[in-house]
């Protein structure tokens, strides 16, 4: 269930949607106070993009920083805390060790945090950081908006559950620099572990939401399939250079593919504005994790029923922008040719983009904002069945086939269109 | 109910090619720039996306995508003393009526103009003398030439991806492109497009005939193309549903794919659509315009203050602004005096139509400008030695439409008019049906003109514009001359059924199919404030702070489509108000 919770939360504060104005803000609105000196504020206002803290504490359409977003969870409902400087409603009157506790160890000084707030990985932020990030907190200017918090019903409204949940799962250790690698894959690895909080969605989590030992192996997210990370051609990042990882990082998009869902929303908030050290420290840290040996399926026959169906399909609805061949077009349209992403075991996201289409990545380096449209109006189940069994055992995939009964399920799932017509 | 909005460095009237492409100069200028357009919000992934099967009857039939006369429309009347008529269907200029304007459903032919067609006067009185014109006819330079204008001309290509093959490279001439084109500093950015069977042919016949065939440049990207502001364009697809239609597939150039991305990240960027600008405002002396008044889509009158207004909407309805602003001196018929609605040009459309016998062309692999061409008798690249007229036209075999609907009537002479043997002759005319169009210059004349209509009103209660137009007798030699070299060709290609027309040899309609959309001029850019509206940078010539941009400005026109050499002059005056204007406000000219 704080599996579901946890990254249901993570995904709708995503998706909550991060206005233009609010970046601008980020980028420019705050002013030094008191306290912290100006580069100090202006650090700590670089690792609140970092940890990406906007997109979940402001609400559609609100101000930012002042909380409000629904985090829809099966559970019920969790709404976004005001962390703006205001004495009543936000966290004007904390103090530093308050806000360090709220933020690495999940618990305010009045209560305990859910999971939604990824302290298990803000765990990681060292001191200086969280002072620095702090510093620039604390210039946020203050909004009253009070915001209830906890609309769980019992018993997941009884916060002190959350006691038990981290002395199983919280791993408190701070980060430790590994000396044996460089430093440049040390500070990738505390960005991923820490403030960018990857294995959130990434790592593939046990019944209880906690991480397993498949750190970044996937796992799937309501309706999304957070890819696999891990160092394997197969549904990892092992056919990706650091710069092809670079590029997708600060674009959206590069040569093999262009983001789709709640990555989008990561990039275009938070890592698109990273520096290009960090983003080259991010890359080295994936590039430097371990081999990982996948199993590789045998694709289908092509003369299997569900292939050849699939085979007209694509011809017909996905090669004008894949091209007939699935190359797609570089930093626009995903090749579909040896894709990780298609070879996941787990097919959600793919039914989930074809149903729904995704919206381009908008970001500096990119603002072509190229989207898939949406097919949930236009073709059944068993239609994005075959096409989706076709893409995943050609052009150099091998996967699971996908079942119409997968792709009607997801439909209801994620309340995409019915098809308009019988 | 009456508003004034918070006053901006700079507005600009219509978010179409030109409009678009100065806002993204003077955005990145650091300006604060606000357009106001007629049109609603069109975006490609989500107004045009590629799940939707394309409609030919909403598309190309009902032209759904286009403005509507009953929002404005013209009224026209061939001569003086005649009482002129408001056209109340759709016509022959195809007005956008979105964020993009026309850009956004444009066929895509993307020229350079000739030098000379930059130059005309110059030219002509050097090579043939003033002998050469036929009476009554208006021409004059435009005080810009193409050396001047060839780096906005490079960047507007490598801001839409223009597909092509160059003909001559730093003065060098190169193989299998436009040997008669000025001399460019960059081959195009994306390759040609692949030729259509009837291309191939023409390339073909024209070859044996001695000319000098070449792919005729397009907005329909050739290659995976990323532009000069950091937007990706895809290739196209030939889907065949192009002219009227948006492009989902970012495979045309438009404002929508290739500028409005980026210029909707700036926060100095603000866009109001849905308000129609009604009047330029100026200070009480005239000297100055102090911004624009506009209607709102709830009717509101709204008033947005700025210390540059640059109109940058379809040509006809720039010079009507002007018209109903007071500003400037309108041109006078009887006298000859007057600049504004003057110097008016329409193109001069001939055309040569075949059937072959057993061919297969598949038509419905095609695109917008999908064309291959020759300029052997465009502009002044061939001898006018007693030919009694200037200018000429790009002749091409033009393979742009292959739906069933528009193909339906386009049958051998002869044809059964319906059941069974209907059926069969358009089974075999689809496959065997060509176009050889020669898409001729027109050069201004003092009885063609602009002017406010004294009965028919718009929705507003403002007066229409009044198109005064025929062809003139240049026209008409021209237009016989460019025919029969059509036909020509035609007959070369080895059609069994050849037939041709010139339309300057009937009145001037606006209602003939398959005539030309493109009319240019009334508010002129010149050297002399006496026969134009505007100095060489299309700065007004009473009013230092008014530009108005676009083909408007262009006092004759060529045998080309005009919105390549429109990108090139309105990244001319950008650059001169970014480098000259906003240092010294004032003239940029001073005679």
């Amino acid at each position: 269930m704080a599996r579901n919770l946890l990254r249901t939360a993570l995904r709708t504060c995503m998706r909550g949607g991060l206005l233009l104005s609010a970046v601008t803000f980020l980028a420019h609105g705050a002013q030094a106070q008191d306290g912290g000196t100006d580069a100090q504020v202006e650090r700590g206002r670089y690792l609140a993009i970092a940890g990406d803290c906007l997109a979940c504490h402001t609400a559609p359409g609100g101000r930012p920083f002042a909380g409000g977003l629904d985090l829809k969870t099966p559970f019920g409902i969790i709404t976004s805390s005001n962390i703006t400087s205001d004495r009543d409603t936000g966290i004007g009157s904390w103090t530093q060790p308050q806000f360090e506790r709220a933020v690495r160890h999940g618990k305010s000084p009045d209560r305990y945090l859910y999971p939604a707030m990824p302290y298990t990985a803000y765990v990681k932020i060292t001191d200086t950081d969280i002072s620095d990030l702090w510093a620039y907190i604390r210039t946020i200017p203050a909004v009253n908006n009070r915001v209830v918090t906890n609309k769980l019903p019992f018993p997941y409204n009884i916060r002190t559950l959350m006691i038990g949940w981290n002395m199983l799962f919280f791993d408190r250790s701070a980060f430790a620099p590994d000396p044996s690698r460089s430093a440049q894959v040390n500070r990738g690895a505390y960005l991923v572990e820490g403030l960018e909080h990857c294995g959130t969605c990434h790592t593939t989590k046990n019944a209880f939401g906690g991480d397993t030992r498949a750190t970044y192996q996937g796992t799937s997210l309501q309706g999304w399939y957070a890819p696999d990370l891990s160092n394997n051609t197969h549904t990892g990042l092992g056919g990706w250079s650091a710069d092809d990882i670079v590029t997708y990082l600060r674009a959206g998009t590069n040569r093999h593919t262009a983001s789709s869902g709640p990555m989008t929303e990561t990039i275009e908030n938070s890592t698109q504005h990273l520096t290009e050290a960090d983003l080259q420290a991010i890359a080295a840290y994936f590039k430097s994790l371990p081999q990982r040996t996948v199993t590789v399926p045998a694709p289908l026959p092509a003369s299997n029923r569900q292939m050849m169906a699939g085979a007209r399909e694509f011809t017909v609805q996905c090669s004008a922008c894949h091209v007939s061949t699935g190359a797609g077009i570089a930093n626009m349209i995903p090749t579909l040719q040896h894709n990780p992403a298609v070879n996941a075991p787990n097919p959600d996201s793919l039914i989930n983009i074809v149903l729904r289409g995704t919206d381009g990545p908008v970001t500096t380096a990119n603002p072509t904002g190229a989207a898939m449209p949406s097919f949930g109006w236009k073709l059944h189940d068993d239609q994005i069945a075959n096409i989706l069994t076709y893409i995943r055992n050609s052009m150099g995939n091998a996967a699971p086939a996908v079942l119409a009964s997968d792709v009607g399920r997801a439909r209801k799932a994620i309340d995409a269109q019915k098809v308009v017509w019988h | 109910m009456n508003y004034k909005r918070p006053k901006a460095d700079v507005v600009i009237v219509g978010l179409g090619w030109s409009g678009s492409t100065m806002a993204e100069e003077l955005t990145r200028a650091g300006l604060k720039v606000v357009a106001i357009e007629r049109g609603a919000w069109r975006d490609t992934s989500t107004s045009f996306p590629t799940t939707r099967d394309p409609d030919e009857l909403s598309g190309s039939v009902r032209k759904d995508i286009l403005q509507a006369p009953v929002t404005e429309t013209y009224t026209v009347r061939n001569k003086v003393g005649q009482t002129a008529l408001p056209m109340r269907k759709y016509h022959n200029l195809t007005l956008g009526n979105n964020v993009g304007g026309a850009g956004t459903h444009w066929a895509g032919a993307s020229w350079r103009w000739l030098p000379f067609d930059h130059q005309p006067y110059s030219h002509v009185m050097q090579r043939y003398g003033a002998g050469q014109l036929v009476d009554g006819l208006i021409l004059q330079d435009w005080g810009v030439t193409y050396d001047d204008l060839e780096p906005f001309y490079d960047r507007f290509e490598k801001i839409a991806g223009t597909s092509g093959t160059a003909g001559v490279i730093n003065g060098q001439r190169q193989p299998g492109g436009n040997p008669f084109e000025g001399s460019r500093t960059s081959p195009y950015p994306t390759p040609a497009l692949e030729r259509s069977r009837a291309n191939v042919l023409f390339a073909e016949a024209a070859t044996r005939l001695g000319y000098h065939p070449f792919p005729v440049p397009s907005a329909m990207i050739g290659a995976p193309y990323k532009n000069a502001l950091g937007l990706n364009l895809a290739p196209c697809t030939y889907c065949g549903y192009c002219q009227l239609y948006g492009c989902g597939n970012w495979s045309k150039s438009s404002p929508n794919i290739c500028i409005l991305p980026v210029l909707m990240q700036r926060p100095n960027f603000t866009v109001v659509t849905e308000c129609e600008v009604i009047r330029i405002n100026t200070t009480p002396d005239r000297k100055m315009a102090t911004g624009v008044t506009f209607v709102d889509s709830d009717g509101n009158t709204g008033e947005q203050p700025a210390d540059i207004v640059i109109t940058a909407t379809f040509t006809l309805d720039n010079t009507r602004l002007l018209l109903l602003s007071g500003i400037s001196t309108p041109y006078d018929v009887a006298s000859g005096q007057g600049v504004v609605g003057r110097a008016f040009t329409f193109q001069t459309l001939s055309w040569g139509f075949m059937f072959f016998e057993n061919e297969y062309l598949n038509p419905f692999m095609n695109t917008g400008a999908l064309a291959t061409q020759i300029d052997d008798f465009n502009g002044d690249n061939f001898d006018h030695t007693g030919l009694g007229f200037i200018g000429g036209a790009g002749i091409q075999s033009l393979s742009n439409q292959g739906l069933p609907i528009g193909m339906a009537g386009l049958l051998p002479q002869g044809s059964p008019q319906w059941g069974k043997g209907w059926k069969q002759a358009f089974r075999k005319g689809y496959q065997n049906y060509a176009q050889i169009q020669g898409q001729g210059t027109s050069f201004a004349h003092r009885e063609q003109f602009l002017d406010l209509d004294p009965t028919y009103k718009d929705r507003f209660g403002q007066p229409l514009l009044r198109i005064t137009f025929d062809y003139n007798e240049n026209d008409r030699r021209s237009g016989r001359f460019i025919r029969d070299k059509c036909v020509e060709i035609a007959r070369e290609m080895g059609a069994t059924q050849v037939g041709g027309d010139s339309f300057a040899d009937r009145p001037y309609s606006g209602y003939t199919p398959w005539d030309s959309s493109h009319v240019q001029g009334g508010v002129v850019m010149g050297e002399d404030p006496r026969t134009s509206v505007q100095n060489r940078f299309q700065q007004n010539w009473d009013i230092p702070n008014l530009f108005v941009i676009g083909a408007s400005s262009f006092p004759n026109n060529a045998g080309y489509n005009p919105t390549v050499a429109v990108g090139a002059t309105t990244l001319w005056t950008a650059k001169a108000i970014r480098d000259l204007y906003l240092k010294n406000p004032g003239p940029l000219v001073r005679l």
